[in-house]
This record gives C-alpha cells, sequence and structure tokens, in this order.
C-alpha cells in the first residue's frame, strides 16, 4: 500500500514521505501544524486514496483512553436484568466496542483518526502506549485478548496545547505541516476553485500574505480562513481591482471578517489602516 | 550503518533515542525513501524528531554531517550535462569559451570524469571538489573560482540541501513552553477530587446496594461527578533579583494556570507586606490589600509563595524597610499573618538549596515558613507539593 497524493489535497513530498513511511511501518503518524493547515482532512484523504474506511476518534477533555478500546454498559445491563432479558447472562452483551476495537477486528487494514489527542488529560497518550506499539488490549470483562488482525493506519493529530510524553512520541512518526508558501498555496487553491479568476487569486493571495505578516495579531488567518474568504469573494463576484486599490494603500479588504475572528485583531488591523491613512 | 550519523545527531543535542534510530534502520531497509538525499533528510526527520521546535537543530545538525555528500563521486551522474554546458557558457570569458570549442564538449566531459576518479582517490568520504586551478580545463571552464556549489542548484526545484539550508523552521526554536509537562504532572499531587455540583453520574456501587436492599427493584441513585476541587493561592515574588528566574518562574506559572482551576494568582515584591497586585503595569493604582485577600479566599486554599527570599533582612524585620515604600508593619508580621490564614503553606525558591545558607534573609523567612521552603526545581517541587497535599 502506498498513497500517491491526491487530486483535492496538496500533499507535498515530506509529508508524503512521512505518510508513506507510517503506512510500510505500521506506525503512528503524529501531525501537527497550525490550525487550519489540513491535518485532519489528511486522515480523510489518505483513506479515501487507499479505498480503507476511516474510523474516527474525536478527542474532547473528558476523553478517557478507555473508551477507543471499550465500555461496559452497566445501566442496560441493569436494566434488562429488571426485565428478565435473557441476554443479561453474558456479559459480552453489554461490551460496547470503541473505535480501536473495530480497526483491530477488521477484516481488511483501516484508518485510524485519533483528532486532537492534546485536548485530553495530560496522560492521555500514556495510557494507549501498548495499544498502539501492539495493536492489542485485554478485555478483563470477558478475559479475552484483542489483537489487531491488521495493524491499522493511525494518524493522530495536535495542536500543541499540551505536550505530549517521549514514550509517546517515541513510537511515533512526526511531522509538522508547516504553513504553505505562496506556490503551495496557489496549487492549494486550484484545487479547490478550479475556476477561480487568475487576477482575482492573485490579488487575493497578495493581500492574505500581507495579512498574516502584521506584527501582533492574536491569531493569524490560516488555509481554511483563505479558501471560505475565497468563496465569499466569488459568491459577492468582488473584482480584482477591488482588492487591489494600490493608489489607496489603507483600503479595508472586503469581507475581512472571514479572515480575522478576533475582536482584537480587528480593532489592531483598523488601528494600523487608519494610522496609515493618516501617514499619507 | 548510519550509527556516525545517530551520535552525531546526540552530539547536537536532538533527543534521539535508539528505538527511534532502529525505526529509522527499518524504514531504510524496507524502501520508504528512495536513494536520493532529499527523502532520506525527510524520511530521517519524521523517524527522529518529534517536536518542530527542533527541526532547526536538525536542520543544521543534518546539514554539517552530509556536507558535501551530495557531492560524493558516483553520484555524478546526477549532475545533468545541460547544466554543466550552461554553467560554462555562463561564467567563461569569450577566450574561455573558444577554447572550450577547440576542446569540444565530448573531450571536456571526458577530462571530467578522469578528474572524478582522481578526486575519488583522493578525498575519500566525499569532500567538496571545487574546481581551482585555472589552467586546467576543468578549473577554467566548469567552475567558478568563487566556489560554486553544483549539488543544490542541480537538481532544479526544491531538494532537500535546499530545505535544511534554508533553515525555514529557525523561529519555530524556542517559541513553544518547554519543560512544563515535568511540572504539571509535579503539580498533580495536589489533586483534590471531590464530587460537588447536580448529581448526573450514575453511582453504580449505590444503586447495586440499593437496588438488592430495594428486594431486587431497581433503585437507581445517582451522584456528582468527580472534580479537582484544589484551591491554590499563588504569590510570586517579581522584579529586582527574581530577573534572573524570570524564565522558571514562567514555566511554574504557565504550568500551574493550566493545571487548576482555582488558582489566584498577586504579585509581591521581595516580601509581603500590606498589599499586592494582579497586574503588573498597574501594580501602583490597582493594588489589594492582603486583609483583602485573606478574607476573600477561604482557608481551604493552599498557599504557595514563590521568590528569592534575597533581600536585605531589614526588608523583613523593620518597618519602613521596604525598598519601595514606607511600610507601617514589618514583613514578618505579614507573612505570619498569611501563614495563619492559610494553614497549607509552602515557599518555593529558584535559587539553588546550596546557597541558601549564606543568605541571612533566607533563613530568617525559612524560620517564619517553618522550614517549609523548597528549591525550585522538579525535586524540589514534588517535597512541596506532598507536603502541601498532606
Amino acid at each position: 500500500m502506498r498513497f500517491e497524493g491526491s487530486s483535492d489535497y496538496v500533499t507535498t513530498p515530506d509529508l508524503m514521505l512521512a505518510v508513506n513511511a507510517a503506512i510500510t511501518l505500521q506506525r503512528p503518524l503524529l501531525i501537527k501544524g497550525e490550525p487550519g493547515t489540513g491535518k485532519t482532512m489528511l486522515a480523510e484523504t489518505v483513506a479515501e486514496a487507499l479505498h480503507v474506511p476511516l474510523l474516527q476518534w474525536h478527542i474532547k477533555s473528558t476523553t478517557k483512553a478507555q473508551q477507543g478500546l471499550y465500555e461496559y454498559d452497566a445501566v442496560s445491563r441493569l436494566r434488562d436484568s429488571q426485565l428478565g432479558d435473557g441476554r443479561v447472562r453474558d456479559i459480552a452483551n453489554y461490551i460496547v466496542k470503541g473505535v480501536l476495537w473495530q480497526a483491530f477486528e477488521a477484516e481488511a487494514p483501516t484508518v485510524i483518526l485519533i483528532d486532537e489527542i492534546d485536548k485530553a488529560d495530560i496522560e492521555f497518550p500514556n495510557d494507549l502506549l501498548r495499544e498502539l506499539d501492539r495493536m492489542e488490549f485485554y478485555v478483563y470483562e470477558t478475559r479475552e485478548l484483542v489483537k489487531a488482525r491488521h495493524r491499522p493506519i493511525v494518524f493522530i493529530t495536535s495542536n500543541n496545547e499540551k505536550e505530549l510524553p517521549d514514550a509517546f512520541l517515541r513510537r511515533c512518526f512526526f511531522h509538522y505541516i508547516k504553513f504553505p508558501d505562496k506556490e503551495t498555496m496557489q496549487s492549494i487553491v486550484d484545487v479547490h476553485f478550479p475556476n477561480l479568476k487568475k487576477g482575482l487569486l492573485r490579488e487575493a493571495l497578495e493581500v492574505f500574505f500581507e495579512l498574516r505578516d502584521i506584527p501582533g495579531l492574536k491569531k493569524k488567518p490560516s488555509t481554511s480562513e483563505l479558501l471560505d474568504w475565497l468563496k465569499l469573494l466569488m459568491a459577492e463576484d468582488i473584482p480584482p481591482e477591488a482588492l487591489r486599490a494600490k493608489d489607496n494603500k489603507a483600503a479595508i479588504p472586503p469581507l475581512h471578517g472571514a479572515l480575522l475572528k478576533n475582536e482584537q485583531d480587528v480593532h489592531l488591523f483598523e488601528r494600523l489602516v487608519f494610522m496609515a491613512k493618516h501617514n499619507r | 550503518m548510519l550509527i556516525d550519523f545517530f551520535l552525531h545527531l546526540k552530539s547536537a543535542k536532538l533527543p534521539v533515542s535508539t528505538k527511534e534510530f532502529l525505526t529509522l534502520l527499518e524504514a531504510l531497509q524496507k524502501h520508504v525513501a528512495g536513494h536520493s538525499i532529499d527523502e532520506f533528510y525527510f524520511l530521517s526527520r519524521a523517524c527522529l524528531v518529534k517536536d518542530e521546535t527542533n527541526y532547526d537543530r536538525f536542520d543544521q545538525a543534518f546539514g554539517q554531517y552530509f556536507k558535501g555528500v551530495e557531492k560524493i563521486p558516483g553520484l555524478e551522474g546526477e549532475i545533468p550535462e545541460e547544466w554543466l554546458r550552461f554553467m560554462t557558457q555562463k561564467h567563461l570569458t569569450p577566450e574561455e569559451k573558444a577554447k572550450l570549442q577547440a576542446l569540444g564538449w565530448d573531450k571536456l566531459m571526458e577530462e571530467f570524469k578522469k578528474r572524478m576518479q582522481e578526486q575519488k582517490k583522493r578525498h575519500a568520504g566525499g569532500s567538496k571538489w571545487i574546481g581551482t586551478g585555472g589552467s586546467s580545463p576543468f578549473g577554467a571552464h566548469g567552475y567558478h573560482p568563487e566556489g560554486i556549489r553544483i549539488g543544490p542548484e542541480s537538481a532544479g526545484n526544491r531538494t532537500a540541501v535546499k530545505v535544511w539550508e534554508n533553515r525555514e523552521y529557525r523561529n519555530l526554536d524556542d517559541t513553544v513552553e518547554l519543560g512544563t509537562r515535568n511540572i504539571k504532572v509535579a503539580l498533580r499531587r495536589l489533586r483534590r477530587f471531590a464530587r460537588e455540583g447536580s448529581a448526573e453520574e450514575l453511582d453504580l456501587d449505590g444503586t447495586i446496594s440499593s437496588t438488592a436492599r430495594n428486594a431486587g427493584w431497581l433503585d437507581i441513585l445517582m451522584r456528582p461527578e468527580r472534580h479537582n476541587k484544589v484551591k491554590v493561592l499563588l504569590f510570586l515574588d517579581i522584579g529586582g533579583s527574581m530577573d534572573d528566574h524570570i524564565k522558571l518562574c514562567e514555566e511554574l506559572f504557565s504550568a500551574a494556570k493550566t493545571e487548576f482551576k482555582h488558582l489566584e494568582y498577586f504579585y509581591f515584591h521581595n516580601c509581603v507586606y500590606d498589599h499586592v497586585w494582579r497586574d503588573n503595569r498597574r501594580r501602583h493604582s490597582e493594588r489589594f490589600p492582603l486583609w483583602d485577600v485573606m478574607h476573600k479566599y477561604g482557608n481551604d486554599y493552599k498557599l504557595i509563595l514563590v521568590g528569592d527570599a534575597t533581600m536585605s533582612p531589614y526588608e523583613i524585620l523593620q518597618p519602613g524597610g521596604s525598598v519601595e515604600y514606607m511600610n507601617e508593619e514589618t514583613g514578618a508580621a505579614w507573612l505570619r499573618r498569611l501563614l495563619d490564614a492559610y494553614p497549607h503553606a509552602a515557599w518555593l525558591n529558584p535559587e539553588p538549596e546550596r546557597l541558601w545558607p549564606y543568605r541571612h534573609s533566607i533563613s530568617i523567612i525559612g524560620n517564619i515558613m517553618g522550614n517549609r521552603m523548597f528549591p525550585l526545581t522538579l525535586e524540589g517541587l514534588e517535597r512541596a507539593m506532598r507536603l502541601l497535599s498532606k
């Protein structure tokens, strides 16, 4: 199995190599990067390109590692016992399989996405060491060992809110999706809006990268915000000239709310624009 | 194989482990990467570097180790002929061009190959062979005297050489908090779980016993979820001699802030007096009287003072001893008041423990604290947390 890229997701050569290393060596791939650089999309793309099912596990601050393996639904069993249901004799009927179990027992290889692992408790990654390394775990209720038939391809994304433990990192491949440069960004936009006017795109990219260079922004606009903004520009049918306005350098780009998501950033930006006007 | 490379990374202070190195070898064995050095660069980075803050260090170490490797004899086939032609055209004087014409391109290439053979013998290990000696056809034609690097240029588009030599990840270094994880883990010792609030969770044990008592009829009991309910009052010394410890204190503060839900923090300078403040920029306008703080936060708060306790003893023992203003009561009196209000208290001192005996003020404060002063190291932090959680 080899990932050769996809027509609707721009993969840089280093990312492609990291994905293929993870696939070949059957080890998890940890993906980090600024928000909106397509970390989650990667798993979806790889699953689609390889034609294997994708199992997603979205992590919240309350998620426990155990929930990825299985959960024992004691409440249903208690209720069934009250109703005299025959199923109640077998505890296995009340074991709810988690994402990892589903992937381990699948007939064919699968792709698992463990999304935003840094949201969970600080010990969460440590609780999954053996499961991700050996791809097996023990079910205490039914005394069985669940072992992966096919080692799934595991993608883990992180937003760097918490540091991950070394023991965990050592078992993964790592890739940092860096913010795309102008060329890559152009090809990303081409993939998403094949019939975008060339003039508009050039102007938009220029405005976008200038905006990103403003020092002191709390949240720099990312790829996904650029795509949203382009969508809006196209929907409103804004001509490229409106973006350029070179004679009036201080113009506020139209629909900038799609790029700046933070009130303070918008204020800062407007203030800078105002100052630029003033100085002229 | 590649052991020197691994050790080189290690000596460049990259946190690489043997397991990761073995993974890299396994990946190479399975032909994950092709034979180009770019792919090897990407692969080794994915295997060995697990934090983007280390990318830059890795780029440098990789560049150092593989300097000149891209020109190892044997790889000469990768240098396209067109390129050589182009380069010679670009850098030759008209006379030399004429000479080149006289020599003929094929002849030149032959010479080139011959020269390559010699190079292999002389520089085994692959150092650069930048052309020298203007008289030889090669030196004169092929390579600019100032040393043009042919490796990177030759492959045309983005090669790895460029990637690591660009050092694109330079500004990632040191931007992320480092080392807070250990501090967080140490702070965990303070956790106190308690059940408070609305009953949302099934109390399984309670339900079972209650159902049994109910002669088998189901009686479901609910209970509130468990929360970490430890409350922490953090006082930080700021300015003056504490400037040397800013990084450490920042790490402690950022770890504490994410670790404790109920964290109240205040700043003081050198010693606590009748008021503290919360925002250093407005330390003179927005003050919180210490009395108010003590009344507002109950004695279930755990008190942690962070400071180097290094000052003149007068600042602790004398009314009016404060360096900042005229204090009516001594720092010692205020400190004792704080300790009376909060029985669970500890002082964390960023100064190394071995220096403490030489500083009079440290021993005074240590006495007032009842020897509950700990060094601000992981080990000291653990000791302090263990004491506070008792």
